[in-house]
């Protein structure tokens, strides 16, 4: 089978499961006590782990299946989540994460992980000998066998030795469970060829229940068997699976370490291992085939269950595609619709009508294709700011808002790593450590907030928080020392300029330098980066009492609600976001104060701005009519009415830019192209109010 | 032989000019054009080519030549230069050549009116026929926009 076929969809759905993984034990660690997450992080995990074995990703998988183990001990409340288990669980995290993005620059997913795994058994031994040999399954290996083991099923010595013995002589040693099925009528015969399989294949130390009681068909449906081997674990589960009526099989290889095990904890785990339910058979970490799938136990592990969205995954460059065509079938339309209306025959019309209805909607749609919610560049936040807390020994609240703000793709994904840059700052910069924060009287938790939202033609993200702020005396100092600015000039700076040195090049006040930030590249990097995007950086700060970054990012394909109007003959979009009302005035109202025209609008004087003269309308004077439409925008507390001819109405436009070549025009935004075809400027009403 | 280079031939009143095929994306017939205010006199505003926003500009009034009426025969060739993209009025197109590179000379000072820093050469096509070779990142150059437009001011 070609894997290669699978890998793009592997990589998407190991991102997937990684991402939610993530986001359940950030949960769980808030929530430590809700059974639940673990159970969704399960199933997340063995997915993962199924999907990884299937393509070939060994490593992947071998670490996964160490991470299930510790979490099927918690799901099973074996085992109580600490900061230790926490702690690892996140590195093998990371680690995953790290191999497939190898897989993703097209390596081999390889990736040293002795060490995690080794801390991962350290957490299932160290539960098992903390809780008093009271849980089954220390070590992987032991886990199956004591927990399938249903019955007190233990070796004397003399069998014991000889399995040790085995293993130390290089000899497989194996633990089978075999189930067979329940409606089988002769399960002594189905036995019987199981154990002549087994004879083949090796020699059976031991078997519970015993082989006698088995061929006097004194057992239940099923029984275990220790045995040397002398073909592999997978010839044999396949051999044993061959024979009809067996339902199950669940081999284990046995190593000296797993034996001894079995040896201190006998009783315990045959007790232990009784009230198992089946379930978790399946979900052990043995190799569990099952013979008959159709006959699947109620409850068995049914990965990926949960959290499956009805969604598809698409190339972007498709979608880029669909989009050309539409807009080439845009212009179509619009001629169709002019060959209608000369040639006049109404079936004519009345299907090219329908079709410019169904184009609009499919417009509508095709736009927000490409529209991505900020939340997947969020999402991998709440994580970075626990460790961060917590390698500083901080403790902060993250609160996100505004997730759902929808930016164009090609802008998510470039705005990650410069929010990346700002939110650690704003965690080593501007956070006080606890005792500085209960010094100062503050809560000892610092907030951090993230929020997105959309403004006019822009989306800001801003990060906030309440630490420490700017010390502009310092900030001040280091540009002076740093030669960004000299005395002189640093004199006439005004608060907000002082402010923004902190983003110059080479700037840095931290005294210390850090592993977080404070190498004095930074927030310069994020700058050019923002400002490479078309957007713009500010910081807002009060000393002692904390700053906000505020990142504002152009809409460069986004769509956004807009009221069309019209001045003459031509076509203008002004973003709704701005827009406090509309109304019409009537020329005596227009009132004449110093010079400039003012309106009385919700009893305050608001400016009235002549839209044909800022834009230079070339058939359009307002002068010429008793009554006006006016639109009231807002810029802040600024209001101001502004003329227009005519409302078309409320649409949903595109942004576009202008291009290059035609950059910085006055008042005007970016244009928009019409469901006719045609292109509308938008009104940046910011420009209008002085 | 100098290199062989492919090159679209488009009009402006009786000059024939040519620019290199590599630079031109796409030739179209004139379409509604949306004014865009406040800019330079030449530049006409903005045209949607296939869902993307091109500004336009009458290659006339950028070389000072008297504007005309668009005709039947105008078209928009859309150039893309570096990371811009911009549409030039020409009173007609219709023909794309090969010419050789070693028979474009240097511009003369002065050809009809059109400032020699705008033009890359001349090209003899024979039979009397020139081709006026133009030097595309100078037409689009911006700063000489800016002062234009400050001129205007």
């Amino acid at each position: 089978m070609d894997m290669n076929a699978y890998l793009s969809m592997f990589i998407d759905e190991s991102n997937d499961h990684l991402q939610s993984l993530n986001e359940n034990l950030l949960r769980l660690e808030s929530e430590p006590e809700e059974l639940s997450i673990v159970q969704s992080i399960f199933r997340s995990a063995h997915t993962l782990k199924g999907m990884s074995a299937t393509m070939g990703f060994e490593d992947l998988a071998a670490l996964t299946h160490e991470m299930e183990n510790v979490l099927d001990l918690v799901r099973n409340s074996k085992l109580k989540m600490d900061h230790f288990i926490f702690d690892t669980l996140f590195k093998g995290l990371d680690a995953l994460e790290s191999m497939v993005q190898d897989i993703v620059g097209g390596g081999s997913g390889k990736a040293d992980v002795t060490q995690i795994v080794a801390s991962l058994q350290i957490i299932l031994k160290s539960d098992y000998s903390a809780s008093k040999a009271a849980e089954a399954a220390p070590v992987s290996a032991a886990a199956a066998v004591s927990t399938d083991s249903a019955g007190a099923m233990l070796l004397d010595e003399y069998q014991s030795s000889i399995l040790l013995q085995s293993i130390e002589g290089g000899l497989q040693v194996f633990h089978l469970q075999v189930t067979i099925r329940d409606n089988c009528l002769l399960k002594a015969v189905r036995a019987y060829m199981v154990f002549e399989v087994l004879e083949r294949s090796g020699e059976v130390i031991k078997s519970d229940p015993s082989v006698q009681d088995i061929e006097q068909e004194k057992f239940d449906f099923s029984f275990s068997v220790f045995m040397i081997s002398n073909v592999s674990l997978e010839d044999l589960q396949t051999q044993i699976l061959n024979i009809s009526e067996i339902d199950a099989v669940v081999i284990t290889a046995l190593d000296t370490e797993s034996l001894a095990v079995l040896n201190r904890a006998p009783a315990a785990a045959a007790a232990e291992a009784v009230s198992v339910p089946a379930q978790e058979l399946k979900a052990a970490p043995a190799l569990v085939q099952e013979a008959s799938p159709s006959k699947a136990k109620a409850g068995g592990a049914a990965p990926a269950a949960a959290n499956v969205s009805r969604t598809i995954r698409v190339d972007i460059e498709r979608l880029d595609t669909l989009m050309n065509l539409f807009s080439e079938m845009l212009i179509d339309r619009v001629r169709l619709e002019q060959l209608a209306s000369e040639i006049k025959r109404p079936d004519l019309t009345e299907t090219v009508e329908h079709m410019a209805r169904v184009s609009s909607d499919l417009q509508s749609i095709v736009l927000k294709l490409r529209m991505v919610p900020v939340d997947s560049v969020f999402n991998r936040f709440p994580r970075m700011i626990r460790d961060l807390a917590k390698s500083l020994d901080k403790k902060i609240d993250l609160i996100i808002t505004g997730a759902d703000t929808e930016l164009d793709r090609t802008v998510i994904d470039e705005i990650g790593d410069p929010l990346v840059h700002l939110l650690r700052n704003s965690v080593d910069h501007g956070l006080e450590t606890v005792e500085e924060r209960i010094a100062a009287g503050k809560p000892d938790t610092g907030k951090i907030y993230l929020r997105a939202y959309h403004s006019g033609n822009h989306v800001f993200i801003e990060v906030e928080e309440d630490g420490r702020g700017i010390n502009r005396e310092k900030v001040l100092k280091t540009a002076i020392k740093n030669g960004v600015v000299t005395e002189e000039q640093a004199g006439k700076l005004t608060s907000d300029e002082i402010n923004m040195l902190i983003f110059a090049a080479g700037f840095s006040t931290a005294d210390k330098i850090s592993d977080i930030s404070g190498r004095g590249v930074g927030l310069d990097v994020v700058k050019s980066k923002i400002t490479s995007l078309g957007g713009n950086v500010t910081v807002d700060s009060v000393f002692g009492r904390g700053s906000r970054f505020s990142v504002q990012l152009p809409l460069t394909l986004s769509i956004i609600s807009a009221m069309l109007i019209k001045l003459g003959s031509e076509k203008f979009a002004i973003p709704l976001s701005s827009i406090v009302e509309t109304g019409i005035i009537r020329k005596e109202q227009i009132l004449n104060v110093h010079g400039n025209r003012m309106i009385e609008f919700r009893n305050s004087i608001i400016p009235l701005v002549s839209l044909s003269k800022v834009l230079d309308s070339p058939d359009y004077n307002e002068n010429d009519e008793q009554e006006t439409e006016i639109v009231v925008v807002r810029k802040g507390d600024k209001w101001a009415a502004v003329m227009v001819d005519e409302f078309i109405g409320q649409s949903e436009i595109v942004l576009k830019t202008l291009g290059k070549y035609l950059t910085n025009i006055e008042a005007i935004s970016g244009a928009t192209i019409l469901g006719d075809g045609y292109v509308a400027l938008i009104i940046d009403p910011n420009a209008l109010i002085k | 032989m100098g290199e062989e280079l492919k090159v679209i031939v488009f009009a402006l009143g009786n000059e024939e000019y040519g620019i290199e095929v590599d630079k031109v994306r796409t030739i179209e017939r004139l379409s509604p054009i949306t004014r865009v205010p406040k800019t330079a006199a030449f530049i006409k505003g903005v045209i949607n080519l296939r869902g993307v926003v091109v500004p336009v500009i009458d290659l006339r009034g950028r070389f000072n030549l008297s504007e005309t009426v668009p005709t039947e025969n105008s078209r928009i060739i859309v150039v893309a230069v570096a990371d811009l993209e911009v549409g030039f009025i020409v009173d007609s197109a219709n023909d794309v050549i090969d010419i050789d590179s070693d028979t474009i000379d240097l511009p003369p000072e002065i050809v009809g009116g059109i400032k020699a820093k705008y033009l890359r050469g001349i090209a003899k096509l024979g039979e009397g026929r020139l081709l006026i070779m133009l030097n595309l990142s100078e037409v689009l150059n911006k700063n000489e926009i800016i002062q234009l437009e400050q001129l205007e001011v």
